[in-house]
């Protein structure tokens, strides 16, 4: 079902481009240029097909291209052209580098940015917050909805084995594309939602395909900076339509530098760590034999959480190296009237960002006091209590007990995990490294 | 790349006199120096001592980039801290996992450094020292941990090294068991060698001091080395770099941007270039040394439309981004048309630090690169310049 359009030079694709915007306005439809039956046929977008290979694949690859210096990667050419683009003509809600941002001093380097505008023109949640699976409503708001001129461009695997790029392909309507689209909300440059098989209009639940391709795209784009978020419903989503997002920000999340515990290797060779030393109790994912392993322990992970209705946040960092899954709280405590009206004044929704330590403030006052205590309180609300994330490890390990190796004894890890010391040396050695400048020469 | 070579071959002889590469291998230690400048930040110089325990040659590893010695079990956490230690123009030390040309993984402690100009506080170089820290089996109860040096000296640091690694019941008292513990160690199982690799070692100060004494002596040769073409290195940052100066890691960062472009800087008089890309240099024929500090005005001629000149006047004093097509000249004065687009761009506080000028050749055919077309081309360098320049703008600045 893959597209069968030959690669297609540049001068005549931008003829042809030409020719696509006359054909829509021609179309009619519901007058708006949307996604749906009534605008899409005959639209056309990019299409950035990306190679589906394996991770041992992937790295003899790597090696062997380190002749070349890596220059910036061409998902990143094409996701920053098309975002400038859209900048230039004006359909963001306001310049997000016109915010002031900083990073908060003090040892977590959490990222604060004063943030007036964004609040203020937000598309406001429209379903319950206590079900983290929720069927899709057609009548509320979601990306088919969307004009198409925010959609930058579909991603899509590759038919043969490489990187293909077509600059003015079809939308095949009938295969379900996954496409990127802008965020008219922006939290930094480049702030982009994936929406997998958008035409598919998918409830806001991850399952193996869609974090898969989510993971590719962070593989794709190949930059520790390019970081793909995901919220469930209950974890401050905010419209039920399955969707990640992204944005580039050059700088460590504080949840990058925190310490890791080892609890456990999957036989498929992921490695599953406790977070150390940070306000929100999680669990992070690196490793695997392949690209698919990884993704996989971490998705079933995901529909063990949504089985059992814990609203989570999960963080794909380090191209797709390291993946953090955050169960939450915050609102239901908020719903209990369990948080200090200090904390609700803020009116920070501890979304994925968030939690990862990038805080966008509304309040001058709030952004001009930022500190590390003050977000460290906040944060360690969202956090679920140690007995709460007990259990909720011991289900998530009974969900992928099957991928975890025999002899190793998780159980009796987590059960020992009463004992301050942490498990793995090497993270006692990576407390050390986490302030740098250490050695004076 | 020719002019690659010639870049890193330059990174040394310009800063420091002849037989510098001769004496840095007079040192017995593993070393390299890296270029934070030239694009790619790649390996400018590898010791002998280098290319023996990673077993590589040096046209393997000259003018590579440092990643290269990673690999699957390498700690992606340990990574990110040298990348912003390289970021932030820090020293470093950490303990890593890297692997030699035959695919075979080893811990070493990592120490790295920035080697600072004197004159104006930039980072010339970083410098980075490799110890490998030897294998200590842990299974057997009678073999040691931590290093036997360590160990003779002082016996209740080394059970307290011993008890971090879980493992109550290792004697350590006697000098027999530290024979014993060595020949266990040559005949230990390849499960003990799996063991080893996914549980890193403990570094120990034998190995701190090994990784300080190479520094000292590497700092020291650089030093004498460029005393003596004027343009003294050294280790400690001596004046804060100038405002018109970008640090390293904005240069790090831009030098991965690989299209004709220039950063001009509104905020100094006459609004000069502060940065200007490889493929700027090699589109217009200049040097770097005779574009830096200069308006880009330089590139205009005789033919040029003086009307275009002003309207990219106008747009720079409103701070709105425009695309025009004008006449400019090369350093042999041969025209070429120019399809430029300048934008403002924004540091992290919200204003206006700089204007991104992103050329490209009109009158050159070859304008398909993997099928975006030059426009888009253009504006993803004007992306990729802003999440550089606010992000970098972000922290607290290195001091």
């Amino acid at each position: 079902m893959m597209l069968r359009i030959k690669r297609v030079p540049t001068v005549v694709s931008n003829f042809q481009k030409e020719e696509a915007e006359e054909d829509s306005r021609h179309a009619g439809g519901c007058g708006r240029n949307c996604f749906r039956s009534c605008c899409l046929p005959g639209a056309k977008l990019p299409l950035y097909a990306f190679k589906k290979m394996n991770k041992t694949e992937g790295e003899k690859k790597s090696v062997g291209s380190e002749n070349r210096e890596s220059p910036v990667a061409f998902l990143d050419s094409l996701l920053l052209g098309e975002w400038e683009d859209r900048m230039q003509r004006g359909l963001f809600r306001y310049d997000v580098t016109a915010c002031e941002t900083k990073v908060i001093p003090g040892q977590c380097g959490f990222i604060a940015q004063l943030n007036e505008g964004r609040h203020l023109k937000k598309r406001p949640t429209e379903f319950r917050v206590d079900k983290v699976s929720q069927p899709f409503d057609e009548n509320k708001f979601n990306f088919t909805k969307v004009g198409q001129e925010e959609v930058l461009f579909q991603f899509e695997p590759s038919t043969d084995n490489d990187v293909q790029f077509f600059p003015n392909a079809p939308i095949n309507i009938e295969n379900s594309p996954s496409v990127v689209a802008i965020n008219v909300s922006p939290i930094e440059y480049g702030h982009i939602l994936l929406i997998p098989r958008i035409l598919g209009c998918l409830p806001q639940r991850i399952d193996r395909d869609s974090f898969l391709l989510a993971l590719y795209m962070a593989a794709e784009a190949g930059s520790p900076y390019f970081r793909l978020g995901y919220n469930s419903l209950g974890a401050f989503a905010t419209i039920n339509h399955l969707h990640f997002q992204a944005y580039y920000l050059a700088v460590p999340f504080p949840i990058e530098r925190a310490p890791t515990g080892k609890i456990t290797t999957t036989i498929g060779g992921v490695k599953i760590c406790d977070i150390l030393n940070y306000p929100v109790r999680g669990l992070v994912f690196e490793g695997g034999n392949t690209l698919e392993e990884l993704s996989n322990v971490v998705s079933d992970s995901c529909i063990c959480l949504q089985d059992n209705n814990i609203p989570y946040n999960v963080l794909i960092a380090d191209s797709g190296k390291r993946i953090f899954l955050f169960p939450q709280c915050y609102a239901e405590k908020q719903a209990l009237g369990e948080v200090s009206s200090e904390l609700l004044d803020t009116q920070v929704n501890p979304a994925v960002w968030e939690i990862s330590g990038h805080m966008v403030l509304k309040r001058k006052e709030d952004y001009e006091e930022a500190s590390e205590e003050n977000a460290w309180r906040l944060l360690a609300e969202v956090s679920l209590s140690e007995e709460r994330f007990h259990e909720v490890k011991e289900l998530l390990f009974e969900a992928i007990s099957c991928s975890i190796e025999e002899d190793n004894g998780v159980t009796q890890n987590l059960l020992d995990e009463s004992d301050a010391c942490p498990q793995s040396l090497e993270d006692v050695d990576a407390l050390k490294g986490s302030h740098p400048g250490i050695v004076s020469v | 790349m020719e002019s690659q070579l010639g870049l890193i071959e330059q990174s040394f002889d310009l800063r420091y006199s002849g037989w510098v590469r001769e004496a840095l291998n007079e040192l017995p230690d593993s070393f390299t120096i890296t270029d934070p400048c030239i694009s790619g930040h790649p390996i400018v110089f590898a010791s002998n001592g280098f290319l023996k325990i990673f077993g590589y040659s040096k046209d393997e590893v000259i003018g590579r980039n440092g990643r290269m010695f990673q690999g699957p079990k390498t700690n992606r956490r340990s990574v990110m801290e040298i990348r912003e230690a390289v970021r932030e123009e820090k020293a470093i030390q950490i303990s890593l996992l890297n692997y030699r040309k035959d695919g075979t993984p080893f811990w070493m402690l990592f120490h790295m450094c920035p080697v600072f100009s004197k004159e104006d506080g930039r980072v010339i170089h970083f410098l980075g020292v490799q110890v490998p820290i030897p294998r200590r089996p842990k299974r057997s109860v009678s073999t040691v941990v931590g290093n036997i040096g360590n160990l003779c000296e002082n016996g209740a640091r080394a059970r307290e090294g011993m008890f971090r690694c879980c493992r109550r019941e290792v004697c350590s008292d006697t000098v027999l068991e530290l024979g014993r513990g060595s020949a266990l160690d040559s005949v230990s199982s390849p499960d003990d060698r799996e063991i080893d690799i996914n549980e890193p070692c403990e570094t120990s100060e034998l190995e701190k001091q090994k990784a300080n004494a190479a520094v000292s002596n590497v700092l020291s040769v650089l030093t004498h080395y460029s005393e003596l073409t004027g343009k003294l290195v050294c280790g400690k940052r001596c004046c804060l770099s100038g405002t018109g100066l970008l640090g390293s890691s904005l240069n790090i960062s831009l030098g991965r941007i690989k299209q004709s472009f220039v950063l001009s800087d509104p905020r100094l008089p006459d609004m000069p270039i502060v940065y200007a890309s490889d493929t700027f240099l090699e589109l217009t024929g200049y040097a770097r040394h005779e574009v830096l500090g200069h308006n880009c005005r330089f590139l205009s001629g005789l033919d040029t439309d003086p009307a275009t000149q002003f309207q990219i006047k106008e747009y720079i004093r409103t701070e709105q981004p425009c695309t025009v097509r004008i006449l400019n000249y090369r350093k042999d004065r041969t025209p070429f048309w120019n399809l430029l687009h300048i934008s403002p761009v924004r540091n992290a506080s919200g204003k206006v630090a700089y204007f991104v000028g992103v050329q490209i050749d009109d009158s050159c055919k070859n304008q398909e690169e993997h099928g975006l077309s030059p426009q888009r081309r253009q504006l993803s360098v004007v992306g990729a310049v802003k999440v550089a320049v606010r992000s970098l703008s972000m922290g607290a600045s290195s001091s």
